[in-house]
Order: structure tokens, then C-alpha cells, then sequence
């Protein structure tokens, strides 16, 4: 096989490089802007898809950058990093189209478009990584170009979403800077490898790998938003509706568990990670943030923010399924990092419709709204139905597993949370669903500008993408290149056997 | 040219062009700087090719060997030092021609400054200002840095290190009569620190017979007069370095000076005196069982971080954060001395490689911030962070240099500051330094929060234009200065490894 190093770079420079450009462009240079966008959005997809196509059986894709004797940055196409590559890339073409026709007269939008790009250029980093110290150099990236995202209205509000997002973030980048030069210490330069690669050295060490182990969760775990780790969250939906669907879905706190996920199978393996006990305390790191996540959507009125708490919650279902040993699990958690990504950017564009359409913030407000905009409410049940777990949608083939892998570990109580956060879910989701569809609407809406049946095309499109994704990936579930499928190969580099 | 002539030329060029800018006059300095600058930085990159070719260069002048005659050398630290003086004085020179010009072109018409920012500004007559006498100042203190670094033995670096103290304090002075209390406090702090530095320097030689640093180093035992004489010197490098609790007077002399001369000062001046204590104690008393000296200094350096970082947090105007900035950088570099001094092999190395990376991240961010911070001063006409709503609209490309240069100060990827700082702490880890692996993650920490203030201010809705009309403008030419300078600070991240093999040229074995 031979080795394409240029690829996984072009990966990265297909969002990084219209990015810069378009910060140069004046602000009415709208069609331009938009036309950059999706050409590097359609050039990453094409480079994604090749890549899936041909990795491991024609080509290797691997580009190695030394910075300093022994300290490589490294961007490798695995299976890993397709699974996550896909999803970004995909997400960030509808997301893309979608910011397009939010942001339609807002000022700053160079701006906004360009750091959107490098946003995603270092997501794509973060999926590439081939070794710890190119993941923290992309996370942290990451962070960098999420805040100006985060504080684009520039309000007080926005300003002091910012500050918490920072506040959060930038020490744990501090304490990640620690845990990664204290693993090239240990272990000399490493890329990361299936079935994990500290297992050679562990001897006498244990107590320092555990707080090696604790140091990359808490730093990875913020972004991931871990509880109590996850104030940032709700505060930064304060962002514009397309930097929410981006902070949840596409990178952000994707990006945490994605990460998270890297640290237990590829650094540790999953299998020394059990022999050093630290499984089970991440095991109920995620059932408190499931629980509580849960929880606090309930008493949300502001329809973001129950989404936010929403997406605290169910994010801790990767990490969940990542600390119960065993392959279904594992499956599970995997599965999951896509499902989730579908469906919660469902919810989140439709939350954005229903702003820019009619003015509604609040679950209160809903009354009727279903009726108003047919189209758009649809695809927010799917989300909300497949965030239950209701059958086909995708969310159902994620708890499917979980649960079994749980039983399979037998880990019965890991069931028990996953009930009891469904049950959460129904009860945050069903009334939001019932006010939709079946109660009348309550007199005129608060700042109605739709002229049509629901959103303007460019808003409402998206969605409906996104939504058919969600029930796409579960009722496809088993066929082959689905999100499943991929993640059983994923299991198959894990597991020694599997 | 052979590696001699190189030498030659990197020391005579600067002070050739000085003089030719102090002839020139008010018409033609600043030609006679920019041709001075071009020239001075092909000699220094035709004396690291040779160094980096052919190891470490000697000149002895006039033929006489030392002790009797003056030798230049140029080992791989010292060529680091030259290329990072070369590559961003150039840039303030630059940046210079067009802010100093623009001030004579436009003068007629510029707002003058509110009264109570006259310390921080331009000085508000423009008729009679002796801008251009910038020039030969600032080509003076170049050549005093390159023969700085340069030097071989100790009187002459006492020397070159005089008339470079004479040379900021008069680039200090340029601000006008706003900045004559902070020139004169500079001048008179810079006489302490030389004169302590002499002493110990007579003590050393009374006791050895020599000024060399090779033959000192080889001759000099641990005894109470060489004790004596490591302190007195190291005491007054530390005032002019103004290591932290020695800082006082940086703040308002850097604060002070014209946009140029801060970023000169601050970038490049005070890193002669961090050179000069890495030589002292790496090189003439590395040899020596003195482990608390480096101890010390690194103590100092934490100490810098945390205090130079919580009072940039508390100003309230730009510049003097800028500068509090640098107090709190200069201590990054000290707490590497000791790291590099254990001679641990790989991480001493490390810990060399990421305080010479740390200070030319630092040289190229903070000249860059410092440039910034005279285009934001000419566009709004004040440096008051809280009232910098909206520059990232109305001057997006010294936004977006104030932005790199911040990622680099802080040290955050992608830039070489963030390089530096990791092999800063890689190097702690190794020798087990928990205290210093805390304390500059803290400080970064500490950056981050005050560069993050200033810059969300970018964000903001711009605010209502002054009253009076015409909004007056920052020119565009300066501003891409500072963006290459900020540039320059992001490339830096990937130099650590050539960086490393200079530097490994001439180490004492």
C-alpha cells in the first residue's frame, strides 16, 4: 500500500484556506463568500469520501511534521478519524447552507464565515490526529477560533458567555499541556495505536498513570462538558443559532468526546484502562452528567437552553458507553458520537427556525406552533423522538447498545441510568411535543417575519436533511457503511480478537 | 566573505549607519536607518550561514590575542541573539519610517491627544519634534547589541553594555518632556546596575588576570571575591533587566516612549541583560558547584511571572499593560537558567532551546503589540482598554496582529511561544520542578486573562466617533508591519529544531 501524505492535509486546508481568504473579503461580497464556503466544503467531503473509500485496502493516508526532535505532529486517517471526519464534513456543508441564509443581513459575517472555517479546519485536526500532542495542539485551536464565535454579537451577554467559555477552557488546556508533555516524558514519542500503548509502562507507575488518566479526562472532559465541568454550555447559547448547532453537534463538544474516546482506547486501551480501576469512576462521572443534565433540561423554559442541558446529558452517553468494557458497549458509545451529532443539530436548527421565523424563544410560546410551521416541527420530533430513544430514529440503535453492552459487562445498574435518563428525556421532549401539535395557538407570535407556510428554504432545507440523516442511520442501521457498521470495525482495532 | 568578515560587518554596520543618519540629517535619516537595517541583517545572516556551516566564528582584532587584544566571537547563542535583534529591529525600523513620517506629513491636522494621555502618546507639537534623531539612536543601540553579543570578554560587555544603556535612556528621552521623569529614573537605574556589574568585574580580574570569559572560565574557583563578584554582577544585570523586585522603572519608561521606541525597548534592549546572565551562569560559573545562583534567579523569574501578570491585569491603559506584560515574560526566561543549568543533558538542552525560542517569540509578539498599540494610539487617540470598542472593525489588521502576538505571549498553539512554553515545561517535568511547571502555567494563565480582555474589546459594537468629525485614521503601511511581526511570532513555532542545532554550536563542553 503505498502512503498519501498530502491528503490529510488537504483536509484540514480545505476549510483553513477559504477560511483566510474570506476574512479579507468586504462584507457585501456575500455571493463570493458563500460560493468559498461551499467549494471548501465540497472539496473536504470529496477528499473524506476518497479517503473512506480507499484507506486500508489501496492507500495509507499519513502526513508527520517533526516541530522539535521527537515531538511529531502528526494528521493519520484511521478508522477513528473517518468516523468523526465524516460527520464534521458532512455536518459542516448543511450547517454552512444553513448559517448562510441565518446570518442573511447580520452584520460581521467575513468575520463570522471565517472563523466558522477555521473552526472546522481544526475539528478536522482533532479527528486527524495521529499521536496526543497534535490533539492538543488542534484543541486548543479549537478553542481559540470557538470564541470569537461565541462572543460574535458582542453584547455584554455574549461578552461574558465568552469569559465562562474561557474561564473553562483555557485552564484545562493548562492542566492538558501537563498531562501531554507528562505522557512524552514517560513514554518518548507515541502515536496512538489500537488496544492503547501505556500498557508497557505501567510497572511501578500506576498512581502516576491514574493521575495521568484523571488529568486528560478533566481537561478533555470540559469541551465534552462532563458535570460538573459543563457551566459553559448553557451560558454560550447566548451565539448565534448555526454557532450553537456548531458547539454541540459538528465540533465542540464533539470534539471532548471524541477526544475522550482517543484517551481511553488508543492512549490506555480499554482493556488496561479496566486493570487500573479508573473505568468505573468515569463510569459515574457520566451517569451523574446523564442524570443531571437531564435534570436541569426539565426546568428550562428557554428552548435553547433545555437543548443545551440536553446535549450535557446526552453527550455523557459516549463517554458512558466508553467506560463499560466490552465490545457492544463500545459499539454503543461510537454510534452514538454520530447519532447524537445528527440529532441534536436537528433540534438546534429548528430551535434557530422558529427564532428567526416567528420570534419564539421559549417552550411557552410554542402553543400551536406546529400547525404554523408543519415541516420544521417534524423535523423536531424526529430529534426529540430519536433523543428518547423511540424507534426507528437513530438515538433507539444508540441506547440499544449501551444498554446491552452494559448487560454484557454486567453492569446492571448502567441500565438502570439509561432508563431513568429516557425517562428524563420524555418528560423534557413530550410536552414541548404535545404544545406543538396539539394545543391551539395562544394569539399572535412574537415577531413573526415568515412570509410562507414555515422557514425561508435556505433555513428549512437543512433541517430536513438533517432529520432524514437521523432516521436514515437507524433504520439503515445495518446495512453496511452505516454508522454502525463503521463502528464495529472500530471495535474490531480494539478489542484483541474481537 | 569568510566568517570573519562577517563578524566585522555585523558589529561596524550598525554604528557605520548611525553616524551616517546622524550626518544625514532630519532629511535623510531615515533612509540612512532602512539601508543600515537591510544591510546590518544580510551581515547577520551571512554570519549564521557561517556559524551555522562551520561552527563558531573568531575575529581577533588587530591581530592581538586576548588578554591584550579584543576578540569577537559568535557561537550558536550568540547567533540566535544577532539573527532575532536583525529580524524584528528590522520591522521597527520599518514601522518607524512610516509612523515618523506620517507624523510629519499629517501633523498639522492630527487631534492632538487628551492631556492626561501625554505620557503614553506621541508628544503633541510636531513642529519642532526630533523624531529623526531616532535614527542614529536606535542605530546606536543596535550596534550596542550586536557587539554585545559579540563580546569575548567581560570589560567589553560592560562596555557595549554602557552605551547601550546610554542609547535607550535617549530613545526614552524622544518622547519629550512627558517622558523626562522616566528617562532620567531609567538613566540613573542603568548607572547603578553598570556600576555594580564593573565592580564585580574588577573583583574577578584583580583575582585572575583576565577579562576573557574562555580563560576565566577556566581559571576561576569558587572563593569568596569570585562569590563577591558573582553577585555584584548578577545584581546589576538584574536592574537592568529589570527582573522582578528590580522591575519598578520598565513599566513607565516602556509605557512612555514613542510606539517604536517601546517596542525596541521592550523587545530587544532588555534581553542583553537576560544574554549576559545566561553567560554568566551557564558559561563562566557553569563549571562551578553555585547551583543557588540559577536556583535564585529562577525563584525571581516566578516571582516576575505572577507579579508582572497581576499588575498587567490591573492597568487600566494599554501600553503600561503591554509592558507589565514583559516583566511578567522576562521571568519565563530566568526560570529556564536553572533548568538549563543542571546539565541533565537532554532537558538542559531543552530548557536552552525554549528560553532562546520563549525570548524571540517574545521579541517578535511584543515589538508587534507594542506597534499595535501606536496604531490603535493614533486612531482613537488614547490607549484606554475599556474604551477600544469595535478596533477589530475599524483596524482589523492590527486586530488580528494583536490577536497573534497575544496567542504567542500566552503561549498558545499555533505559535512559537507556544513551543517554547512547552518545551519550558517539558523540561521542568523531567527535572521534576512542580513548583516551576505551576507557576508558569499559572502565568499563562494570568496572560491570557489580560490579552483576552483587551482583545474581546475588538468584538464590541464600535462606539460613537469622537466629537469634532473627521474620525482620524491609523495608516495602513504600519499596520502591516505589526501583522508581519505577529506572523513572524506564529512562524517561530516551527524553528525549534534548527533553533536547537544552533544552539548547540560552541556550548561549553
Amino acid at each position: 500500500m503505498t502512503n498519501v501524505s498530502w491528503v490529510p492535509v488537504a483536509v484540514v486546508a480545505s476549510s483553513l484556506l477559504p477560511g483566510l481568504v474570506i476574512f479579507a473579503l468586504p462584507e457585501h461580497r456575500r455571493s463570493l463568500r458563500t460560493a468559498l464556503n461551499l467549494a471548501g466544503a465540497a472539496a473536504k467531503l470529496v477528499f473524506v469520501l476518497v479517503m473512506l473509500w480507499n484507506v486500508g485496502r489501496f492507500q495509507d493516508y499519513e502526513a508527520r511534521l517533526a516541530l522539535l526532535p521527537g515531538l511529531d505532529l502528526v494528521l493519520r486517517a484511521d478508522e477513528w478519524s473517518l468516523l468523526f471526519l465524516t460527520l464534521s464534513a458532512l455536518l459542516w456543508v448543511v450547517t454552512t447552507v444553513y448559517a448562510v441564509g441565518y446570518l442573511e443581513d447580520s452584520p460581521h459575517r467575513s468575520r463570522f464565515f471565517g472563523f466558522f472555517s477555521l473552526c472546522v479546519s481544526a475539528t478536522a485536526g482533532i479527528a486527524l490526529a495521529g499521536n496526543l500532542f497534535t490533539l492538543f495542539v488542534f484543541y486548543e485551536i479549537l478553542t481559540l477560533v470557538t470564541y470569537p464565535l461565541v462572543i460574535h454579537r458582542g453584547t455584554p451577554a455574549a461578552l461574558a458567555a465568552g469569559r465562562s467559555y474561557l474561564m473553562y477552557t483555557l485552564p484545562s488546556g493548562a492542566l492538558l499541556l501537563l498531562a501531554v508533555v507528562g505522557a512524552q516524558v514517560l513514554t518518548g514519542p507515541q502515536d496512538f495505536t489500537g488496544g492503547g500503548y501505556l500498557k508497557p509502562f505501567a510497572d511501578g507507575r500506576a498512581g502516576m498513570l491514574v493521575l495521568l488518566f484523571a488529568a486528560l479526562i478533566i481537561g478533555f472532559g470540559v469541551k465534552a462538558a462532563l458535570v460538573p465541568l459543563h457551566g459553559w454550555l448553557p451560558r454560550a447559547m447566548v451565539a448565534p443559532a448555526p454557532v450553537s448547532a456548531l458547539l454541540h453537534a459538528v465540533a465542540v463538544v464533539k470534539a471532548g468526546a471524541f477526544a475522550i474516546l482517543r484517551v481511553v482506547y488508543e492512549v490506555f486501551g480499554i482493556e488496561f484502562a479496566a486493570t487500573l480501576g479508573v473505568l468505573t469512576p468515569l463510569a459515574a462521572a457520566a451517569a451523574l452528567t446523564i442524570v443531571y443534565g437531564s435534570w436541569r433540561a426539565l426546568a428550562q423554559d428557554e428552548l435553547k437552553k433545555r437543548l443545551a442541558y440536553s446535549t450535557v446529558s446526552q453527550v455523557s452517553y459516549i463517554v458512558l458507553g466508553a467506560a463499560v468494557l466490552g465490545p457492544v458497549s463500545t459499539t454503543g458509545a461510537v454510534v452514538h458520537l454520530v447519532h447524537q451529532g445528527l440529532m441534536k443539530i436537528t433540534l438546534f436548527f429548528s430551535a434557530g427556525n422558529y427564532a428567526e421565523t416567528l420570534g419564539v424563544h421559549h417552550v411557552s410560546e410554542m402553543d400551536g406552533i406546529g400547525r404554523r410551521m408543519p415541516l420544521t416541527t417534524a423535523a423536531f420530533t424526529v430529534g426529540a423522538l430519536g433523543m428518547i430513544g423511540v424507534p426507528p430514529v437513530a438515538g433507539f440503535v444508540s441506547k440499544l447498545y449501551l444498554g446491552a453492552g452494559a448487560a454484557q459487562a454486567g453492569q446492571w445498574w448502567v441500565i438502570g441510568v439509561l432508563a431513568l435518563s429516557s425517562l428524563l428525556n420524555a418528560l423534557y421532549f413530550l410536552p414541548i411535543l404535545h404544545r406543538a401539535w396539539f394545543r391551539p395557538a395562544r394569539g399572535p407570535w412574537p415577531e413573526e417575519h415568515g412570509r410562507g407556510l414555515d422557514a425561508r428554504p435556505m433555513l428549512l432545507v437543512p433541517v430536513l436533511l438533517t432529520a432524514l440523516f437521523s432516521l436514515g442511520v437507524g433504520v439503515f442501521a445495518a446495512m453496511p457503511w452505516s454508522p454502525l457498521d463503521w463502528a464495529r470495525l472500530i471495535v474490531r482495532r480494539e478489542y484483541v480478537g474481537g | 566573505m569568510s566568517g570573519g568578515a562577517w563578524l566585522i560587518a555585523v558589529a561596524a554596520v550598525p554604528l557605520a549607519a548611525a553616524v551616517a543618519a546622524l550626518l544625514a540629517g532630519r532629511r535623510g535619516a531615515a533612509a540612512a536607518g532602512l539601508l543600515g537595517s537591510l544591510l546590518g541583517t544580510v551581515a547577520v545572516l551571512g554570519l549564521a550561514a557561517a556559524v551555522l556551516d562551520g561552527g563558531v566564528q573568531e575575529v581577533l582584532m588587530g591581530g592581538w590575542a586576548a588578554p591584550l587584544g579584543i576578540a569577537l566571537r559568535a557561537d550558536g547563542l550568540a547567533t540566535a541573539m544577532l539573527l532575532m535583534t536583525a529580524i524584528v529591529g528590522s520591522g521597527i525600523a520599518l514601522y518607524a519610517w512610516r509612523y515618523f513620517g506620517a507624523a510629519h506629513a499629517t501633523g498639522a491636522h492630527e487631534s492632538p491627544a487628551p492631556p492626561h494621555d501625554v505620557r503614553a502618546g506621541r508628544p503633541e507639537t510636531t513642529t519642532d519634534r526630533p523624531d529623526w534623531l531616532f535614527w542614529p539612536v536606535w542605530l546606536l543601540a543596535w550596534g550596542a547589541l550586536n557587539a554585545l553579543y559579540l563580546s569575548g570578554d567581560l570589560f567589553n560587555l560592560y562596555v557595549t553594555l554602557e552605551l547601550l544603556g546610554l542609547a535607550a535612556v535617549a530613545l526614552v528621552a524622544l518622547a519629550g518632556a512627558g517622558a523626562a521623569a522616566a528617562a532620567l529614573r531609567y538613566l540613573l537605574l542603568a548607572l547603578l546596575g553598570s556600576m555594580l556589574y564593573i565592580l564585580g568585574v574588577e573583583l574577578l580580574y584583580a583575582a585572575y588576570q583576565t577579562l576573557d570569559l574562555q580563560q576565566l572560565r577556566a581559571r576561576v574557583q569558587p572563593s569568596l571575591s569570585a562569590g563577591l563578584a558573582a553577585a555584584l554582577m548578577t545584581t546589576g544585570l538584574l536592574v537592568k533587566t529589570a527582573v522582578f523586585p528590580l522591575h519598578f522603572w520598565l513599566p513607565p519608561a516602556h509605557g512612555a516612549a514613542p510606539a517604536p521606541v517601546s517596542a525596541a525597548l521592550s523587545a530587544l534592549v532588555v534581553k542583553a541583560g537576560f544574554y549576559l546572565l545566561a553567560r554568566l551562569w551557564l558559561d563562566l560559573f557553569g563549571a562551578l558547584p553555585w547551583q543557588a545562583g540559577p536556583v535564585l534567579l529562577g525563584v525571581l523569574g516566578c516571582g516576575a511571572v505572577l507579579w508582572g501578570g497581576v499588575q498587567a491585569l490591573r492597568q487600566q491603559r494599554l501600553k503600561p499593560m503591554i509592558a507589565y506584560s514583559t516583566v511578567a515574560q522576562l521571568g519565563y526566561l530566568l526560570i529556564a537558567l536553572p533548568l538549563a543549568g543542571q546539565g541533565a543533558g537532554g532537558a538542559a538542552a531543552g530548557a536552552l532551546t525554549a528560553a532562546v525560542l520563549l525570548a524571540a517569540s517574545h521579541a517578535a509578539a511584543k515589538a508587534s503589540m507594542f506597534l499595535c498599540a501606536g496604531s490603535l494610539l493614533a486612531a482613537y487617540g488614547h490607549d484606554r482598554i475599556a474604551a477600544l470598542a469595535g478596533f477589530g472593525a475599524r483596524l482589523p489588521l492590527t486586530a488580528t496582529a494583536f490577536a497573534l502576538a497575544a496567542l504567542s505571549l500566552v503561549g498558545l498553539p499555533p505559535t512559537g511561544g507556544f513551543v517554547g512554553k512547552y518545551l519550558l515545561v517539558e523540561a521542568a517535568v523531567r527535572a521534576g520542578a512542580w513548583g516551576t511547571v505551576a507557576v508558569v502555567l499559572a502565568g499563562s494563565l494570568l496572560s491570557a486573562m489580560f490579552l483576552f480582555h483587551a482583545l474581546s474589546r475588538a468584538f464590541v459594537e464600535g462606539g460613537e466617533p469622537p466629537p469634532g468629525g473627521a474620525v482620524p485614521r491609523a495608516p495602513t503601511a504600519p499596520q502591516l508591519v505589526s501583522l508581519a511581526l505577529a506572523l513572524l511570532a506564529v512562524g517561530l513555532a516551527l524553528v525549534g529544531g534548527p533553533l536547537a542545532a544552533l544552539l548547540a554550536t560552541g556550548v561549553a563542553p
